[in-house]
C-alpha cells in the first residue's frame, strides 16, 4: 500500500509542470480563444472586461471581407502548389543524392542547408535577389535583358509574387523532404530488386512497382509536414512580399499576396479588430484540422507493411 | 566507355546545380562586403575591397536597433533553456504516464497528443490577453521576459517531446527498474540513475527538432517579446532592423549573414548527426 502511494505521488508530482505548461499555454488560451471569438473583443479591452456577445457576427463578417476570401484563395494556390513542387523535387533529388554519384554526400548537405535558416531571415534574402541580384544579371547577360526592365520586377505583379514565395518555401523546405524520402528509399532491401531484376523488370518497373509503394509511409509524413507548413506559411510572407502588390479584388483594394496566417495577425494588429483576428484563427484551426485528417486517412489507406 | 562519360556528366550537371541552389549564400558574402552604393548598383560583382566586411559587421555589432552581443545571448539563452526542459520535463512526464497503466494516464497522453493539431495562430491572442492578466493579478511577469518566452516554448513543444518520448520508453524492459527497486531505490532515482541516460538518442533529436525550431521562430518572439524591447531574439533584431532601415541592403545582409554564420558553422561541425536526427524526429513524429 504505502509502495502504491509512492508511485502515484511520483506519477503526479513528475507530472504536474508539464500539465500546468500545457494548461497555461495551451489549453487555457484556446478556451478563452474560442470564446473570444463570439464577443467583441478589441485591442483596449481586457480579459474579462465588459465583452459584449455578439454571436456569429465576426465569423459573417469575415466571410464577406474581400481581403479574408482573396487570402484564403491565395493559401489554396500556394498550398497546392508549394506541395507539389516541394515533394516532385525532392523525390529526384533523393533518387541522385542515393545514386552512384561519387559526391552524394556533399549535395545531401548542400540541399539541406536552407532549411537551418529561418524563414524571416530567408525573405529578406531572397527579397534582395529579386529586387535588385536578377535586375543585375538581365543588365549584363545577353538575351536577359528584360529582367532589368523595372516593370518586370519578380514582386510587382501578384502572380509572380505568390510564384516568388512558392521558390523560397521550396528552396528552404526541400532538403529537409529529400532527407526523409532518403531514409525511405535506402531502407528498401536492395534483394526486392535483385529478385525483379532476375523476373526482367525494367529499372522504370523497379522503381514503379518496388520503391514507390514501398515508401509509401514517407509519402504520409511527407505530405503532411509540406501540406500543413505550406498552409500555415507566416515568415516567408512577411519579410519577402509583406503581402504586397496591392490588387483589385471583390471592388476593393486588398493586398495580392497575402496568406492567411498573415491576414489573421494584421486584422488583429494593424486593423486593431482582435475579435476579428480571432474569429478567421478559429476558422484556420478548422479547416487545418479537415485537411489533415483527410490527408492522413487517404496516405494511410495506401501505405503497404512489409 | 560511354557509360564512365556519361557519369562523369551527370557529375558535373549535378555540381552546376548545386552551386546554382547555394548561390544565395554566396550573393550574402560577397554584397555584405560592399558599401551601400555598390550594393544596389552592382549586386553580382565581387567586392572591391573585402575590408568593407569588417566596417559593415562593426555597424551590425554597435546598431541600436540590432544590439548584435546582446541579441545572439538572448537567443541562446532562451532556445538552451526551452531545449533543457523540453527534454527533463516531458520525459520525466512519458516515464510515468508509460509506468502506470490506468485510464487516467491513457486520458492524459491522448490529450497532449492530440493538441499537436493547434496551430500557434487560434492560440497567439488570447496567449498576450491571459499573460497579461497573470501580471495584473499575480504581478508575475510573463510579457516581455525570459520566463513567459520560456514558458511558451515549454508549452508548444512539450507534446510532441512527450510523444517521442512514450514511444521510446515503451520499448525499454521493465526488468531493469525492479532490479532497482529491489536495490532499494526510489522512484525518482530509478528515473533519472537508469531511464534518463537511455535516452540519449530521443534527447538527441529532441534538441535539433526543437532547437532549430526555436532559434528561428519569429511570430511567437515578436508576440511575447514585443518590438524594441530589452530582450530580443536574433530574427526579431533583423526584422526590427530591415524595417528601420529600408533598402540599406548593404547592413540588411551584414546582417542576415551574421545571423545565419553561427547555425551554418553549428551544422557543418555536426551534420551527420543533426540530419539523423531530423529524419528520426519526423518518422516518429
Amino acid at each position: 500500500m504505502a509502495a502504491r502511494r509512492r508511485l502515484s505521488m511520483t506519477f503526479w508530482i513528475f507530472l504536474a509542470p508539464v500539465l500546468i505548461a500545457f494548461m497555461m499555454v495551451i489549453i487555457i488560451p484556446f478556451f478563452i480563444g474560442v470564446f473570444y471569438s463570439f464577443t467583441d473583443w478589441n485591442a483596449t479591452a481586457r480579459t474579462g472586461g465588459a465583452l459584449q456577445f455578439v454571436g456569429l457576427k465576426n465569423f459573417t463578417d469575415s466571410f464577406s471581407d474581400p481581403a479574408f476570401i482573396h487570402a484564403s484563395i491565395m493559401t489554396v494556390i500556394y498550398t497546392v502548389i508549394n506541395v507539389f513542387v516541394i515533394n516532385v523535387l525532392a523525390v529526384a533529388l533523393a533518387l541522385v543524392v542515393t545514386s552512384s554519384l561519387r559526391l552524394r554526400n556533399l549535395y545531401r548537405v548542400g540541399f539541406f542547408i536552407p532549411y537551418l535558416i529561418g524563414g524571416l531571415i530567408l525573405g529578406y534574402l531572397w527579397q534582395f535577389i529579386f529586387n535588385n541580384a536578377i535586375p543585375a544579371v538581365g543588365g549584363f547577360l545577353p538575351g536577359f535583358g528584360f529582367l532589368a526592365d523595372p516593370n518586370n520586377l519578380v514582386l510587382s505583379r501578384v502572380g509572380s509574387s505568390i510564384a516568388a514565395l512558392v521558390i523560397v518555401g521550396t528552396w528552404q523546405y526541400v532538403g529537409y523532404i529529400m532527407m526523409i524520402y532518403v531514409a525511405a528509399i535506402e531502407a528498401v532491401p536492395e534483394s526486392l530488386y535483385e529478385a525483379a531484376r532476375i523476373d526482367g523488370a525494367s529499372q522504370w518497373q523497379g522503381f514503379r512497382l518496388i520503391m514507390v509503394p514501398m515508401i509509401a509511409q514517407a509519402f504520409t509524413i511527407t505530405m503532411f509536414l509540406t501540406l500543413v507548413n505550406s498552409f500555415k506559411q507566416f515568415d516567408v510572407n512577411y519579410a519577402l512580399t509583406a503581402g504586397g502588390p496591392a490588387t483589385m479584388f471583390m471592388d476593393k483594394s486588398i493586398f495580392g499576396t497575402e496568406l492567411l496566417a498573415l491576414n489573421i495577425y494584421r486584422t488583429a494588429f494593424v486593423s486593431n479588430n482582435l475579435a476579428a483576428g480571432q474569429a478567421r484563427a478559429v476558422v484556420f484551426f478548422v479547416v487545418l484540422v479537415i485537411i489533415t485528417v483527410i490527408q492522413v486517412r487517404i496516405n494511410k489507406s495506401k501505405e503497404i507493411e512489409l | 566507355m560511354k557509360k564512365r562519360y556519361l557519369a562523369a556528366a551527370a557529375e558535373a550537371l549535378m555540381v552546376l546545380f548545386l552551386i546554382l541552389f547555394l548561390y544565395p549564400f554566396i550573393i550574402v558574402f560577397i554584397n555584405s562586403a560592399k558599401d551601400s552604393f555598390s550594393v544596389t548598383q552592382y549586386p553580382m560583382r565581387l567586392p572591391e575591397h573585402w575590408g568593407q566586411l569588417l566596417v559593415n559587421m562593426r555597424s551590425i555589432i554597435v546598431s541600436p536597433n540590432i544590439r548584435y552581443g546582446s541579441s545572439f545571448l538572448s537567443s541562446v539563452m532562451i532556445t538552451a533553456a526551452s531545449l533543457v526542459l523540453l527534454t527533463i520535463l516531458p520525459s520525466q512526464a512519458a516515464w510515468v504516464l508509460v509506468r502506470t497503466k490506468t485510464r487516467v494516464s491513457q486520458l492524459i497522453f491522448m490529450v497532449l497528443v492530440a493538441a499537436m493539431v493547434i496551430p500557434f495562430q487560434i492560440v497567439m491572442f488570447p496567449l498576450i490577453s491571459w499573460f497579461r492578466l497573470i501580471f495584473d493579478v499575480t504581478g508575475i511577469r510573463l510579457l516581455r521576459s525570459y520566463t513567459g518566452i520560456v514558458l511558451a516554448y515549454i508549452g508548444f513543444g512539450l507534446s510532441l517531446s512527450v510523444f517521442m518520448y512514450h514511444g521510446f520508453i515503451k520499448g525499454i524492459p521493465l526488468e531493469l527498474e525492479e532490479a532497482a527497486t529491489i536495490d532499494g531505490s526510489s522512484q525518482p532515482g530509478i528515473f533519472y540513475r537508469i531511464i534518463f541516460p537511455l535516452l540519449a538518442p530521443i534527447h538527441a533529436t529532441i534538441c535539433i527538432l526543437h532547437g532549430i525550431w526555436i532559434w528561428n521562430d519569429f511570430l511567437l518572439p515578436l508576440l511575447v517579446l514585443g518590438r524594441g524591447n530589452r530582450i530580443q531574439t536574433l530574427p526579431l533584431a533583423v526584422a526590427n532592423f530591415a524595417g528601420a532601415y529600408v533598402k540599406q541592403w548593404d547592413l540588411i545582409l551584414t546582417a542576415i549573414l551574421m545571423a545565419m554564420i553561427p547555425v551554418i558553422i553549428l551544422f557543418l561541425a555536426a551534420q551527420k548527426k543533426i540530419i539523423k536526427g531530423m529524419v528520426a524526429g519526423s518518422i516518429k513524429g
